[in-house]
């Protein structure tokens, strides 16, 4: 059984949802960001989502294009984020870690090399924003030979026509982007958000992640309780920057307060009242 | 008459340069529709839309009608005389786009567009713009059908542009200034994407060149190949005969392949695609996508990209602001691949002197784009034999350059 479904029928079973932060890879600087990350499952983190840093990320809303040119900036590149997760790995080989990126840098490897590389070092799955099902072939066939789960987006625009299709391939959870909009811009609503679960269920059994508008530990929660996990990108990279000198350097209580943000968000989602 | 808005609907066979693209919107390996999931419904609406308006005898004859007494069409076929007794070789023709209203072959498309969104029922349009030409025809057309437009630009453009800029405000354009990325064209057009997909409802987005995901390249060619089409009457016009050569600048690739396309089944007609090379293709500092690139994918296609090697995209160079991004329209690159249409290129500096000697000799000042067309042919005219006929695409006027470059060339204004 692959680290994400054991996850997720864990959750199921402790009958709560789980919280996915979104975390930069090399954000800051690449020994900052190691020590982020193997802070994360002690703070909460049921599944981690690493975003591969890339020059143009279409999708994303400010925060998370500060994220990657910070990252950038300090030398990122797909195959360190890949040599990343394979260190991190030494420690833990529980919490499902999902790559978030754009499909150029995975090209430009091949995607066959991409997927064997990722899969042993310890990739779940993959999210590739700008790969809709329609442009998928060339990847689908090596990540899933390699065993990866493809982890499809799904958007408010996806109307009942096209979501057999988006499904088709999806394994792992799907991931609800639970506005039609940027990442970090505006805010759902949970109403929003129960309605399109509602939807969603009615045409798979897979776990269903909702991202893309979450900050706080009380939407965080709710979201939870309709979906099986909420996702938290900007809100965790805004507190990176708000760490950092005037140099862009990391200044020393970084690590702590953003693994501090982490367990507030994965508290608000583990309370039960 | 010359205008008949036909939009090609690839009546030729397979063997044909001019069938492409396919279903899935591709030319060969280039092209598709790499776009969020967020984006992909409307690209379909889009598509759809824009499949049904070109078989519409009303939408062809709106846009016959702007064509001919708005933007001023057909734009003429001028005999450059002087330019080529000066050259001593090949009988030099220009196609004199840089008349049309708005200054160059960008209203051609915008037109287009923004009648299809129009019958859409959109009610906000957004553009990106470089050079600023692509952002005065979307202002211009907004205006006219009174449709609210927000322009977006990279901030180095927005400084070196600044006559654009002013005109987009004149026409009651809002121009957001990008200061993301490396704040030019290719920044802008990552605003215009991040703006569609939070505004999917209400928006249309208008891009500028023959690239972005299809139906956006398909369309686009279509649009602009009004250039072709007039050029193969009117030459035949003049001269009895189909030319021996086009030649057209490159930045996406939209005036190049509007030239280009009705004659790539013209087995004996050469063309030549001038690329941005900067400061130099061996400097690293250019805009030379084919030149200098690899295949990648961005801005929703798959085509030639500068890049480095982790698939990170690079930063274009070049002098003139509508040249100056990392990318190419898909089918150029599949052009390319094929060989029939060869790709080559000008530096800031030929294409300075070009600017120039295009002003001294023919009273013509052209637009920075296009002088890196021209400065290919004062390269390469003159070895060429007198009976050869050569048409460039004069596809923009330089009036938004005169302040640039005369302070590169150090005259006082
Ligand atoms: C006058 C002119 N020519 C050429 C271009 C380059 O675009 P394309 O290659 O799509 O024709 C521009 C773009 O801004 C332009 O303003």
């Amino acid at each position: 059984m692959s680290r994400l479904s054991k996850r997720f029928d864990d959750l199921k079973a402790e009958g709560r949802g789980g919280f996915i932060p979104f975390v930069t890879a090399y954000d800051p600087d690449i020994n900052t960001f190691k020590k982020i990350l193997a802070g994360l499952p002690e703070a909460g983190a049921d599944v981690i989502e690493i975003g591969v840093p890339f020059t143009d990320p279409a999708a994303d809303g400010p925060s998370i294009q500060a994220a990657g040119q910070r990252a950038l900036k300090a030398g990122a590149s797909l195959k360190g984020t890949l040599e990343i997760i394979r260190d991190f790995r030494k420690t833990n080989n529980e919490t499902p870690i999902v790559l978030m990126g754009y499909f150029n840098p995975i090209y430009r490897m091949g995607c066959e090399k991409f997927a064997n590389v990722a899969a042993e070092a310890g990739v779940d799955g993959l999210i590739t924003v700008d790969l809709p099902p329609e442009e998928e072939e060339e990847l689908r066939g090596p990540v899933q030979s390699a065993g990866l789960d493809i982890v499809r987006l799904i958007a408010p625009t996806t109307d009942d026509n096209r979501l057999p299709n988006v499904l088709k391939h999806a394994s792992g959870f799907i991931y609800y982007v639970s506005i039609a909009g940027i990442t970090g811009t505006t805010t759902p609503t949970i109403d929003s958000i129960e309605l399109a679960a509602k939807r969603l269920r009615k045409h798979t059994k897979l776990p269903l992640a909702v991202g893309f508008g979450i900050r706080t530990p009380e939407l965080a929660n709710a979201v939870s309780r309709t979906a099986d996990a909420a996702v938290v990108g900007s809100a965790v990279v805004e507190r990176v920057a708000a760490n950092l000198d005037a140099n862009g350097n990391a200044l020393p209580g970084l690590v702590d307060d953003v693994l501090h943000l982490v367990k507030s968000l994965s508290d608000g989602v583990r309370t039960r009242s | 008459m010359i205008l008949k808005a036909v939009l090609t609907m690839s009546p030729e066979g397979v063997n044909s340069f001019r069938a492409g693209p396919d279903e899935s919107g591709r030319f060969g390996l280039f092209g598709g529709r790499y776009v969020a999931e967020t984006l992909m419904p409307l690209i379909l609406e889009v598509e759809q839309a824009y499949h049904n308006a070109r078989k519409d005898p009303e939408f062809l004859r709106l846009m016959d009608y702007y064509l001919a007494h708005y933007v001023g069409r057909p734009s003429p076929l001028y005999f450059a005389e002087r330019l080529t007794a000066h050259l001593g070789g090949a009988k030099i023709y220009l196609k004199r786009d840089e008349l049309n209203h708005t200054g160059s072959h960008k209203a051609n498309n915008v037109l287009g567009q923004v009648l299809l969104a129009k019958r859409m029922g959109k009610t906000r349009i957004i553009a990106e713009t470089g050079a600023g030409q692509h952002g005065v025809a979307t202002a211009t057309f907004c205006a006219l059908f009174d449709i609210p437009c927000v322009v977006y630009m990279g901030a180095t453009d927005v400084e070196r542009q600044a006559p654009n800029v002013a005109r987009m405000k004149l026409l009651g354009a809002e121009v957001r200034p990008v200061t993301s990325g490396s704040r030019t064209l290719k920044d802008a057009m990552n605003e215009g994407l991040r703006d569609w997909v939070a505004h999917v409802h209400d928006t249309y987005y208008v891009i500028g060149t023959a690239a972005g995901p299809h139906p956006y390249p398909e369309m686009v060619r279509d649009f602009q190949s009004v250039i072709g089409r007039e050029t193969r009457e009117q030459i035949i016009a003049a001269e009895g005969r189909l030319p021996d050569t086009l030649i057209a600048c490159i930045g996406g690739g939209s005036n190049a392949i509007g030239l280009f396309h009705p004659f790539l089944d013209d087995q004996d007609v050469e063309m030549f695609g001038v690329e941005a090379a900067g400061r130099g293709v061996e400097t690293g500092e250019h805009a030379a996508a084919i030149g200098g690139g690899k295949p990648g994918v961005l801005h929703g296609n798959r085509t030639y990209l500068l890049q480095d090697d982790d698939g990170q995209i690079a930063e274009a160079h070049s002098i003139s602001a509508g040249l100056d991004y990392p990318g190419i329209g898909p089918e150029h690159s599949w052009l390319a691949q094929q060989g029939r249409v060869q790709y080559v290129n000008a530096t800031d500096e030929e294409a300075l002197e070009a600017f120039q000697t295009c002003a001294r000799l023919e009273g013509i000042i052209p637009a920075l784009e296009p002088a890196h067309a021209l400065a290919f042919v004062l390269r390469w005219a003159g070895s060429q034999p007198k009976d050869k006929l050569v048409v460039m695409n004069m596809c923009g006027r330089g009036d938004k350059d005169v302040f640039a470059v005369a302070q590169h060339l150090g005259l006082p204004i």
